[in-house]
């Protein structure tokens, strides 16, 4: 007869620490243990570094031939940060996976039975993600500027990191990256499945600027107001004017859509079945 | 002690649980016994609070699972499935569970150990096998201690040595005094680990007994008896009253009178007995004798082969 090795018993703390705090650290745990986190995080900081490093090629080379109006709205920094169009792919859909992947592989049910209050669980997954994605986004920020202005200087105007605006922009372009991730984390929970999740943060950060951009609506008084637009309003450092609001309105308003779309799914999250 | 209430549960038109009460007691093995499809998993999953009834109530020691803080203290879960990330070692996939209530590290490691983990704690838990995943599945509800145990059909894929160890650790922490539910579909596994039966079809209660009571209860029971004069000693016993049958082999299946009363039926009229036997149900024919109008899928080879296969006592 196999014999039952007893387990030692577990004494119940008497604990009067934040549930948050012990969510927050399981969460983490969770980031921290699967391999798709660090590829997505090297895809976003690659993307941020690199495209950011050949569009400053690109421009470095082609400088002379710009026309004089071309020339005018010419900005350095802007330039540098261009890798974010990619580095936002890699983090929207790594925030939707890290709530779509648990509804895939049944995780969802072991995380609700461990803590029921869904809504603080929603709550700190998608603050632990912008934090780390924060972190993330402005160092490679402020790597794809340095090394873009690197690239830049010579014949080319570049920009130094005490202008004006450009500390927001450097700083802003990976805010920007950190407030898309809890978006796509509220859009991973709204449709819980990837492929439609992945499916629905391109539609909103690629194709829908394209498409309100081929309708043209009166000189963008609609496409300003796209998340996309709003949110990518604090690293273009183009005046702002009737194309585009200003670096911390568009900022605002960007941060707005990320907390309603989280307000929605986590009502959803507490009426639904898990 | 979990008490469920009338409780209901409707998936679109499909009915899966339909006003279903019943008690889960602490110091026993308690097993929610049903064929496919009757609404097991379903009311676990409302005990846990993932599902909500549309109506009724489910409470654990009278507290509604959902007002737990750090349930794992309290209740410790084996989900359907692996509900495990295939990318996480098991190691990482309880470190998660256990940060998330505030259960030391530590604790990970005696879990690991405890259900034989430990060499392979480190591999993602996607290259388990069927048995290793059920391991994982029963450390992850043994985690926070806990004095209340839900565990859906933790028997599936383990191997026999497997079995028998799982079989054990039930019991022992039955023993304990601990609050132990096991879901399953294999009767005969039930009736050596379970004291206490929760029988469902179709959502709906079907019995609520011990174990013995229920086989005693629900099953046919008989009195095997060979001997060369059969047929006297077959009329001799429908004059009692009794109802004969004949199995294959050619003995006699006597219900309606007990053995004793068979061998000394046959010893006041000079007949030799070549075997005299009560023949008592299995569990599993006491289950497809309760549960034969709520099947949905079943052939009729299957419940055969069930009935054929006997317990001698």
């Amino acid at each position: 007869m196999m014999t039952v090795t007893a387990l030692p018993r577990l004494p119940r703390p008497g604990t009067t620490r934040p549930l948050a705090l012990d969510v927050a650290r399981s969460e983490w745990t969770k980031l921290r243990s699967v391999r798709s986190t660090y590829w997505t995080f090297a895809a976003a900081i690659a993307s941020m570094m690199g495209i950011g490093a050949i569009f400053a090629l690109i421009f470095a080379n082609q400088y002379s031939g710009l026309s004089v109006a071309e020339k005018a709205t010419f900005n350095p920094t802007s330039v540098s940060l261009n890798g974010y169009l990619f580095a936002q792919l890699a983090i929207g859909v790594l925030g939707a996976i890290v709530v779509t992947s648990e509804y895939a592989t049944g995780m969802i049910r072991t995380t609700f039975a461990a803590v029921p209050n869904r809504r603080l669980v929603l709550a700190v997954k998608a603050g632990v993600f912008a934090a780390i994605t924060a972190v993330v986004g402005v160092v490679s920020s402020f790597g794809a500027f340095f090394i873009g202005q690197a690239i830049l200087s010579g014949n080319t105007p570049h920009a130094s990191i005490g202008d004006p605006g450009v500390l927001r922009s450097v700083v802003g372009a990976g805010l920007y990256l950190a407030v898309l991730g809890v978006l796509a984390v509220g859009i991973g929970v709204l449709i819980r499945r990837t492929a439609g999740a992945v499916a629905a943060v391109v539609g909103i950060f690629l194709v829908l600027p394209i498409v309100v951009a081929a309708i043209g609506t009166p000189a963008g008084t609609v496409s300003k107001y796209l998340p996309s637009a709003a949110g990518q309003a604090i690293f273009h450092t183009a005046a702002p004017g009737q194309h585009s609001l200003s670096p911390w309105l568009g900022f605002a308003i960007f941060v707005g859509y990320a907390i309603a779309t989280l307000a929605v799914a986590a009502t959803l999250l507490v009426r639904r079945d898990a | 002690m979990i008490t469920a209430d009338r409780l209901t549960k409707r998936y679109g038109p499909t009915l899966a649980v339909d006003d279903l009460s019943f008690e889960v007691s602490p110091g026993k093995v308690t097993g929610f016994l049903g064929p496919n499809g009757a609404g097991k998993s379903t009311t676990l999953r409302m005990i846990l609070a993932l599902d909500a009834p549309d109506s009724g109530t489910v409470t654990l020691d009278g507290q509604a699972y959902d007002a737990l803080r750090r349930p794992l203290y309290d209740v410790g879960a084996m989900l359907e499935g692996k509900a495990v990330h295939p990318g996480r070692s098991a190691a990482d996939h309880l470190l998660v569970l256990a940060r998330s209530n505030g259960i030391p590290d530590r604790r990970v490691d005696e879990v690991l150990d405890l259900v034989g983990l430990t060499s392979v704690a480190r591999k993602r838990a996607g290259e388990y096998s069927l048995g290793m995943g059920q391991r994982l599945g029963i450390g992850t509800a043994l985690l926070g201690d806990p004095g209340t145990l839900i565990l859906d059909e933790p028997v599936n894929g383990l191997d026999p040595d497997g079995i028998l160890w799982i079989r054990n650790l039930l019991r022992s922490l039955a023993a304990e005094g601990r609050t132990v539910l096991l879901s399953s579909h294999l009767m005969s596994e039930m009736s050596l680990t379970a004291d206490q039966l929760i029988v469902i079809g179709h959502g709906k209660l079907i019995a609520e007994s011990t174990v013995d009571e229920f086989i005693e209860r629900r099953a046919h029971h008989f009195v095997r008896v060979r001997s060369t004069a059969v047929e006297r000693l077959g009329l001799l016993l429908r004059n009692q009253g009794a109802t004969i049958d004949t199995e294959a082999d050619g003995a006699l299946a006597v219900t309606g009178v007990d053995a004793t009363a068979v061998g000394d039926l046959a010893a006041a009229h000079g007949i030799a007995l070549h075997e005299l036997s009560t023949q008592r149900a299995s569990l599993e024919e006491a289950f497809m004798e309760a549960t034969h109008d709520s099947v949905d899928y079943r052939t009729d080879t299957d419940t055969q082969a069930a009935t054929r296969e006997r317990v001698s006592q």
